[in-house]
């Protein structure tokens, strides 16, 4: 049966970006006219809710239930910014949205502007996302021209100013608070929670902060309803979700599928399965900072309650596949090599402890692994524990690391035994 | 103040629900070790190490790991420093921080009073795991003062924050990332802020560490220390002095919780080397040959025993200008400051005194939330205060958190909702001040126009007071106006540098139109309040004086006159006799020469701008016969009898002689020893002399002992010679001596507050200055002050010397465009700077450097091209 694709079923097959008009001839804009005509930015943010559209960053925090924190009488400026960071390793879903259908975006966060009384709002993108930055710049200046931004938008009253501001580029910019201080100019170090940012976000001014993909759903929930929204789904979860998957498959690619489709579903008929010549061993379900699944969790459907339950977390929702003809030794020595050179450097356990990880880690591989090695590991996968570090980098860092030691700890015992890489 | 409750390892304790639990667990003086918390600078949970575990109520036993640095006290909280979870993480975390340091602590100057090396051991990290190689950094030339030394790092980010958000420098910055964090400047360069020097204190390892020390190293439990008072500036900040083989090693910073809290300036902690100057007088020298301290003492009884005149010292102690005014008589004693600044010192004195505006201490500057500062380059002329100022105008901005219930401790949160909002902060200068950045806005006017916008605010604030307002003035007056009344606790600032009485009688005017308003005034040296109070003519009143001698103590005389003025007046006498610790143009002009004590070699009492009189104490004995002015001058046996005279004679001064405990004072039978328990190598170090160990140098004027051997416990502030204490051998040591953290010592700040307000509004000054009006061809001379530099003793440090400018001339551009590169003034080429918003007509020139040393400014002059 086909699925309704409302994120990607529009764009075009040629890969270039939906222009305005293209955009509008599909339906685009007309839920920001809707809210604006009838719907008291309550409302909206109600209708939201009940879709149960959740977080598309990896947490999955209710996404209308974030913006009721924006009280009415919270004061101005207020600020909405989209995350477009993605730095997740193996995650390339928000990509595909702002190089083709950047229009999408900017109305979904018109829209969230609206619910939120927001007066500027900025798009944080990766700094490598070049084209999408060219994309983004080229439709802010059609919705510009077009009255969907700037003052008093299609004569509703409401104004709004939309920035692209293009990432200087470190992992810490897409944890949001980080975000936050890379756009006020400050190092990207991440910012002690409370106050959250609906209270003191950018410029110590209530600030809303969704990720790319959410805000992409907004447009789409306005226009079509929470019921029909809640409708595409196969889970709790509203709507539909893009899932990704890298690794030894035959297609390795971007879906967008009925949130909660299985892990199973996605492996086989979308990516086609395993390449000839390798077994599946593991999987990342939804990028580097998330705990390895295996073999007895390819029914698991993903969803954010779904695969948490199963140990791990939906995340970006981007998997990332190991094979057997791959080091797994070799693929956490190359993530976490990724995650200490990306720690802010603020908090103990994770500039010192990562740092210590991948010294392990890299040793082991060159044959170098000592007695010992797994426990230390291990010690300091508890050491990343939510709340014994500053933010949530090294706990995620955790993740991989502390399953892999669960499913694949036979790999490292034998590097350490053999002395070398049993891959090598 | 309701207290909260709250459970550690199960028994209950009260604690300040305003406070975090780390701050709340040190005030209860339970071990809990941290890093990058400090008590001035609040919470930022960077480094992980007061880690505790929280549990949710009596039923939960397995709880949570919290940082207790940021985790608010709440009622019936319950937590456990013990839980071997809790232990484990702060084994962990104390490892992680060891993995690159360096283990050079036999090599490393911090070594013994070391946070690091406490915390490690607090924790009970003892065995490395690590078995990879360390990262290592290049480290840099920062200045003749700090040393660093990056490979020692824990990246705890103390040092960026105090020195980018405490003390708004800007050229010290944290680079890269990961277990790369790099601490220090973008290339080699001297440390451009002034309270730099904290850095030392504030590093909990030695990444930073005294560089003056560094020259001449002694460990901390090597040293013989005492409780001592800076005299670089009027300000009188807390120090710790301390000696080894007879030579002052360094000085620290002694905690006062009214006065100095937890930081000194640079000028302050490094300008002590002027007592190990080789320009130091270490022998009577009597008609310009070396003499023995008999027959120069005899000599001088002898010209005391003529007709005399006695000259005295805004950098000597009260009881030093009390022996010579005691010699030579209360009539014939003057104060040895020029006529125009010995007015401008009454007259700070006498409105304090009368009018009903309190002088603060510098903590209550820290507090005031709307500041205006008419003429003083706080940073310059009274530099640890511009460091206060800098937090009062987070005072405002604070409130808006308050109201956000973000409490004042989270200190990322409270910044970043305050961004750049600044309290109140207007700076009328001549010249750009350091402050200016924190300023909400600066004027930039000659002195007369300082004191007449002074006047048109304290007009607009009370109808009362005279009236001379053009439209020019209104407006600003009308900000700086409404700034103030609209405040919880406005604060005046001005004071004596600009030789104005108008700016001071302005700043009166505004702080007398503001019900409770306080008023600061800065003084230019550490014992002018002092000397003014006792009522002396001036130097000029002694221009006319007939003697056949005069005696000067502690004062040359050609940095308060023209060399002319002093010159002649010099000649006039037969006999000149000076007393000081370092040569001078007087010295060489002395027919006799008596070696003083300097300050850490000498005891006596210093009364500050704040009107607060401390007492100094010998950190190590002057090598004979270098002793005391006051001994010198006076046949006291002991400090406590020039004292009890003191008082007799000038009962107003009668209070300064309890700002310590007398010689007699004891605790438990013993004395307060200036030496830590572990001082080392007492029997041998004068072994090549005499293999007997030398009986401890008995002290007749105070409690303290020269000596390890004495009371442990913590002794009257003012007696504290350091804080050490089981576990804390670092400067932090000092949590544990204070009544609350941050707060009072437990036995009360030093010092004793001898100005009080008067509760009558006397009538406001009404001498409104016209305004200033450039000539052709002349210019105001108008002093430039420079923290290091325009001090006479500080000059002296090889380090403060480096860093003084040599001396130049300061216009306008607009106006300097005539001259070149160089300007003839005062028959001297000079060279030209040019300072963008300095007045048309104004010529700043730097204060005390020569050839401006001695000269009354501001005065007319005129500058020419080079001939």
């Amino acid at each position: 049966m086909p699925y309704e694709k409302p994120l990607t079923g529009n764009m075009r097959p040629d890969g270039e970006a939906l222009d305005r008009q293209a955009y509008e001839r599909a339906g685009g804009y007309e839920g920001l006219r809707k809210v604006l005509k009838g719907m008291t930015p309550a409302a909206v943010a109600g209708e939201v809710k009940n879709s149960n559209l959740r977080g598309r960053g990896g947490a999955g925090f209710s996404t209308g239930l974030k913006w009721s924190f924006i009280s009415e009488r919270a004061p101005h400026p207020r600020y909405l910014v989209a995350n477009g960071d993605e730095m997740e390793p193996g995650t390339f879903k928000d990509r595909l949205l702002v190089e083709r259908d950047p229009h999408q975006l900017i109305e979904g966060m018109a829209i969230a502007g609206y619910a939120t009384g927001t007066d500027v709002a900025y798009i944080f993108l990766r700094g490598e996302y070049k084209v999408g930055g060219q994309r983004v710049a080229r439709a802010i200046a059609e919705a510009y021209e077009a009255g969907y931004l700037g003052r008093n938008i299609l004569n509703s009253g409401y104004s709004l100013e939309l920035y692209l501001h293009m990432s200087a580029g470190r992992y810490m910019c897409g944890e949001e608070t980080g975000m936050l201080n890379a756009l006020e100019g400050k190092r990207a170090n991440p910012r002690a929670k409370p106050p959250f940012p609906p209270a003191s976000g950018l410029f110590g001014k209530p600030t809303t902060i969704n990720n790319v993909e959410t805000l992409c759903n907004v447009p789409h929930i306005i226009r079509n309803g929470a019921a029909w929204y809640r409708g595409l789904s196969k889970s709790q979860d509203g709507g539909t979700k893009l899932y990704g998957a890298s690794g030894k498959v035959n297609r390795p690619g971007l879906w967008e599928l009925p949130m909660g489709t299985t892990i199973r579903e996605i492996l086989d008929e979308h990516a086609g399965g395993m390449r000839e010549g390798h077994r599946f061993r593991g999987l990342l379900p939804g990028g580097a900072s998330t705990d390895f699944l295996t073999e007895q969790h390819l029914d698991v459907a993903m969803d954010f309650n779904e695969v948490q339950k199963a140990g791990s977390r939906m995340g970006t929702g981007t998997m990332i596949i190991l094979d057997d003809k791959t080091c797994p030794v070799g693929m956490l020595a190359n993530l976490e090599h990724f995650f200490a050179q990306e720690s802010c450097g603020w908090c103990t356990p994770c500039w010192s402890g990562l740092a210590w990880v991948e010294r392990i880690l890299g040793a082991m591989e060159e044959g170098r692994g000592q007695p010992g090695d797994l426990d230390k590991l291990a010690f300091q996968t508890r050491f990343w524990a939510p709340g014994h570090t500053f933010c949530a980098l090294a706990p995620g860092a955790a993740e991989p690391l502390q399953s892999a030691l669960k499913y694949f700890r036979t790999d490292f015992e034998r590097h350490i035994t053999e002395k070398r890489c049993p891959w090598k | 103040m309701k207290m909260a409750t709250v459970y550690v390892d199960g028994r209950a304790y009260e604690m300040d629900p305003k406070q975090n639990l780390l701050h709340a667990c040190l005030q209860l003086r339970m071990d809990l070790p941290y890093f990058c918390w400090h008590p001035a600078m609040g919470s930022v949970g960077a480094c992980r190490q007061c880690a505790v575990k929280q549990f949710k109520d009596e039923s939960d036993q397995h709880g949570r790991i919290v940082m207790a640095c940021m985790t608010p006290v709440a009622e019936g909280a319950r937590i456990s420093i013990r839980d071997p979870e809790a232990v484990e993480f702060r084994q962990a975390i104390i490892e992680g921080l060891m993995l690159n340091h360096p283990h050079d602590c036999p090599v490393c100057d911090e070594g013994g009073e070391c946070h690091l090396q406490d915390m490690t051991v607090m924790t009970g990290h003892d065995y490395r795991r690590y078995t990879f190689e360390k990262r290592t950094f290049r480290n840099q030339y920062l200045g003749p003062l700090v040393n660093h030394e990056m490979n020692r790092c824990i990246q705890c980010y103390r040092c960026v924050r105090f020195y980018r958000e405490y003390a708004g420098g800007n050229d010290l910055n944290s680079f890269s990332l990961r277990n790369q964090v790099f601490f220090g400047r973008d290339r080699d360069g001297v440390l451009e802020n002034e309270f730099a020097g904290n850095l030392v204190e504030v590093c909990p390892t030695g990444v930073f560490t005294d560089a003056t020390l560094k020259r001449h190293y002694t460990r901390k439990w090597d040293l013989q220390m005492a409780p001592s008072v800076c005299v670089h500036c009027g300000l009188g900040c807390n120090i710790t002095a301390a000696e080894r083989y007879g030579m002052l090693r360094r000085l620290v910073n002694r905690y006062n919780g009214e006065v100095n809290g937890y930081f000194l300036c640079d000028r302050g902690r490094f300008g002590y080397e002027f007592v190990n100057s080789e320009r130091r007088v270490r022998q009577p020298v009597l008609r310009g040959k070396p003499a023995s301290a008999e027959p120069a003492l005899e000599h001088l009884r002898e010209l005391a025993g003529g007709s005399v005149i006695g000259i005295g010292s805004p950098r000597a102690s009260l009881e030093s200008n009390f022996a010579l005014r005691s010699l030579v008589g209360a009539e014939r004693f003057y104060a040895g400051v020029p006529g125009a600044q010995s007015r401008l010192l009454k007259q700070m004195v006498d409105v304090l005194r009368n009018g009903p505006a309190r002088t603060p201490s510098l903590r209550e500057i820290e507090h005031c939330d709307a500041v205006l500062i008419l003429g003083e380059d706080v940073t310059n002329t009274a530099p640890r205060m511009a460091l206060s100022l800098r937090q009062s105008v987070r005072q405002q901005p604070a409130e808006i958190a308050e109201r956000m219930r973000v409490p004042l401790w989270m200190d990322h949160p409270v910044r970043e909702i305050a961004q750049d909002q600044k309290g109140p902060l207007f700076i009328a200068t001549p010249s750009p001040t350091r402050l200016d950045d924190a300023a909400a806005r600066s004027h930039r006017a000659a002195p007369d126009d300082v004191a007449r916008l002074g006047f048109a605010v304290s007009h607009l604030l009370d109808q009362g007071a005279p009236a001379d307002l053009p439209d020019a003035l209104r407006g600003p007056a009308e900000e700086i106006a409404q700034a103030l009344k609209s405040a919880k606790r406005p604060l005046i600032v001005s004071g004596p540098s600009l030789g104005s009485a108008a700016i001071i009688q302005a700043a009166a005017n505004v702080a007398w139109a503001l019900p409770g308003a306080a008023l600061a005034f800065t003084a230019p040296e550490s014992n002018s309040i002092g000397l003014s109070l006792m009522e002396a003519p001036a130097l000029d009143a002694a221009l006319a004086a007939e003697a056949d001698t005069a005696i000067i103590l502690e004062n040359d005389l050609y940095r308060r006159l023209p060399a002319a003025v002093v010159d002649e007046f010099l000649a006039r006498f037969r006999h000149v006799a000076v007393l000081d610790c370092v040569e001078s143009a007087t010295t060489a002009k002395a027919e006799l020469v008596l070696p003083a004590a300097a300050f850490a070699e000498a005891d006596g009492s210093l009364v500050n701008s704040e009107g607060r009189a401390q007492r100094f104490f010998q950190a190590l004995l002057p090598t004979a016969p270098i002793q005391e002015s006051w001994r010198w001058l006076g046949e006291w046996e002991t400090l406590d009898e020039i004292l009890g005279a003191m008082a007799s004679a000038l009962p107003h001064l009668a209070t300064a002689a309890s700002a310590a405990p007398g010689a007699s004072f004891r605790m438990d039978g013993a004395k307060v020893p200036r030496s830590p328990h572990r001082y080392s190598g007492r029997t041998a170090m004068l072994a090549q002399i005499d293999v007997h160990e030398p009986k401890p140098p008995e002290d007749r004027d105070s409690p303290l002992s020269f000596s390890m051997e004495g009371t442990p416990d913590q002794p009257p502030s003012a007696l504290q010679p350091f804080f050490w204490t089981p576990g804390w051998n670092s400067i932090q040591a000092v949590n544990k001596f204070q009544e609350e953290i941050a707060g009072p010592l437990r036995q009360g700040d030093a010092g004793v507050r001898i100005l009080e307000p008067g509760s009558q509004r006397p009538p406001f000054f009404d001498q409104i200055p016209p305004p200033f009006q450039a000539r052709d061809g002349e210019w105001l001379l108008t002093p430039l002050y420079h923290i290091f530099g325009s001090e006479e003793l500080s000059r002296l440090a090889p380090g403060i010397a480096q860093l003084s400018p040599q001396p130049y001339v300061a216009l306008n551009p607009e106006e300097a465009g005539q001259f070149g590169g160089e300007v003839d003034l005062l028959g001297q080429r000079i060279s030209l700077v040019r300072i963008a918003d300095l007045p048309r007509g104004l010529a700043g020139v730097p204060v005390g450097i020569p050839p401006f040393a001695g000269l009354d400014l501001p005065m007319w002059s005129r500058i020419s091209r080079p001939s």
